[in-house]
C-alpha cells in the first residue's frame, strides 16, 4: 500500500496518466466521474465520445456498465476518482456479476476529496480498492504506481476478455481546471450522434 | 384480480412483460421484490434482454443512462422503498433528459403489516414528483399493461422520466403468517 507514505508527492501526475490512457484512443468510449477526472479528460481534448459526469456522484461505473452492455462492439473506459468510486462501491459488486468483456474501470486514487478541500478519503485509511474489486469478482486487476503500469493497462483495455479494474495511485496535487461543456442534454446528444446511437 | 387461468387471459404481469417487449426494452435493472418476481424471471429468460441485479436502486438509474447513451432502451424494477435511494441520481436523468421508466411495487399502503415500510411507501409518489418524474398509478390488473406502455411511450418519445406505481392492493399484501 502506498497511502499514508511521505512519498505521496512522488506519485504519478494525474494529467500524465490521463494522457497515456487517452492518447491514440481510437474508438474508445469514455465516461468520467464527478470532479477532477472530468477536468483531466477535458485537458487531453474535448471529445464527443466523452460523457462527463458533472454530478450524480457514484454513477460513473454504472453508466459505463450500461454503455458497455449496449455496445459490445466498442471498448468503454470509465475514469473516476477514489471518492466517486467509494460512493458507488456497490456498483463494483453489480459489475463483478456482469463483467462485460469490453469494459475497463480506472480509479485515480489520491486518497483525498480534491474538490472539497482535500479531506482524506477512506483509501488513505483502511480501504484497498483493488481488494474490493477482486472480492467482487474482477479477475484482472492492476495496482498501478508508475507510467509503465498505466501504459500496460492502457494496452490491456484494447485486448481483454473480461472487465478490468485499475487503481492508479496519483499525487494529491490539483492541476489547473479544464472545464468541458456542462450542458447535460448537449453531452448526451452529441455522444449518441458520434456513435450512431441516435437513429 | 381472479384466477388468470380461469379467465383465459394472460396474467397482468405477463402483459406488462409484453409491453416491455413491444417497446424494445433490452436492459432490465432490478432489486428483487416479490411483486416483480415474474417480470424478473421473464427478463432473465429472454435472450434479447439483459437482466442486471443491482445492490441499490440508484445504480439502475445510472445503468439506464449508459444504456441510452449506447442506443439501448431499458427499464428499472424496484420496490417503493428503493425510490428513496434514487433521489440524487435522478438529477442526472433530469439534467440530461434521459428517458426513464421505473416500475415500482408499492409497500406501506394497503393492509401493510410492517410499519417500517410506511414512511417511504406513503411518500413515494410525492418524492418522485418532487424530482419531476411523471407518476402513473395502477390499482386494477386490467390497467397494468396499458399504463406501462403509456409510460414507456412518453418516456422514450419525450426524453422524460416516468414511474408506474403498482399498488399494494393490486399485488396483494405480503403474508407474514402462513
Amino acid at each position: 500500500m502506498i497511502s499514508n507514505e511521505p512519498r505521496l508527492d512522488q506519485r504519478l501526475d494525474r494529467r500524465a496518466a490521463i494522457r497515456i490512457l487517452l492518447e491514440n484512443r481510437g474508438d474508445l468510449l469514455v465516461v468520467t466521474g464527478l470532479g477532477s477526472t472530468t477536468w483531466d479528460a477535458a485537458s487531453v481534448a474535448d471529445d464527443e465520445r466523452n460523457f462527463y459526469l458533472w454530478g450524480a456522484m457514484g454513477a460513473a461505473a454504472m453508466v459505463g456498465l450500461g454503455l458497455a452492455i449496449a455496445r459490445p462492439d466498442r471498448r468503454v473506459l470509465v475514469v473516476t476518482g477514489d471518492g466517486e468510486m467509494l460512493m458507488g462501491l456497490g456498483s463494483l459488486a453489480t459489475i463483478g456479476v456482469q463483467c462485460p468483456p469490453n469494459l475497463a474501470i480506472a480509479v485515480f486514487d489520491n486518497g483525498h476529496y480534491g474538490e472539497t478541500g482535500m479531506q482524506a478519503s477512506h483509501t488513505a485509511e483502511t480501504v484497498d480498492l483493488i481488494g474490493v474489486a477482486q472480492a467482487c469478482g474482477f479477475s484482472e486487476t492492476f495496482d498501478i504506481t508508475d507510467e509503465l503500469g498505466v501504459r500496460d493497462f492502457s494496452a490491456r483495455i484494447r485486448g481483454t476478455a473480461t472487465t478490468i479494474f485499475a487503481r492508479i495511485a496519483i499525487s494529491a496535487e490539483e492541476p489547473p481546471r479544464v472545464l468541458p461543456p456542462r450542458d447535460g442534454v448537449l453531452l448526451k446528444n452529441r455522444f449518441r450522434r458520434a456513435i450512431g446511437a441516435d437513429t | 384480480m381472479g384466477d388468470p387461468a380461469a379467465m383465459n387471459v394472460l396474467d397482468w404481469r405477463d402483459q406488462i412483460f409484453a409491453a416491455l417487449k413491444q417497446a424494445e426494452i433490452r436492459q432490465v435493472g432490478y432489486v428483487p421484490d416479490a411483486g416483480h418476481a415474474r417480470l424478473i424471471e421473464l427478463s432473465q429468460a429472454d435472450p434479447a434482454m439483459r437482466a442486471v441485479p443491482l445492490t441499490s436502486e440508484e445504480e439502475g438509474v445510472a445503468l439506464l443512462a449508459g444504456a441510452w447513451l449506447g442506443g439501448q432502451r431499458g427499464t428499472l424494477l424496484m420496490q417503493s422503498s428503493g425510490v428513496g435511494n434514487c433521489i440524487n441520481m435522478l438529477s442526472m436523468t433530469k439534467t440530461c433528459r434521459f428517458p426513464l421508466t421505473m416500475l415500482v411495487t408499492m409497500r406501506g399502503e394497503w393492509a401493510e403489516f410492517n410499519p417500517w415500510q410506511v414512511p417511504m411507501g406513503s411518500r413515494t409518489q410525492a418524492a418522485l414528483e418532487l424530482c419531476d418524474v411523471l407518476v402513473y398509478r395502477v390499482d386494477r390488473a386490467e390497467d397494468a399493461a396499458e399504463t406501462v406502455a403509456a409510460a414507456l411511450d412518453i418516456a422514450f418519445n419525450g426524453d422524460l422520466a416516468t414511474a408506474v406505481l403498482l399498488s399494494q392492493r393490486l399485488l396483494g399484501a405480503k403474508r407474514w403468517v402462513k
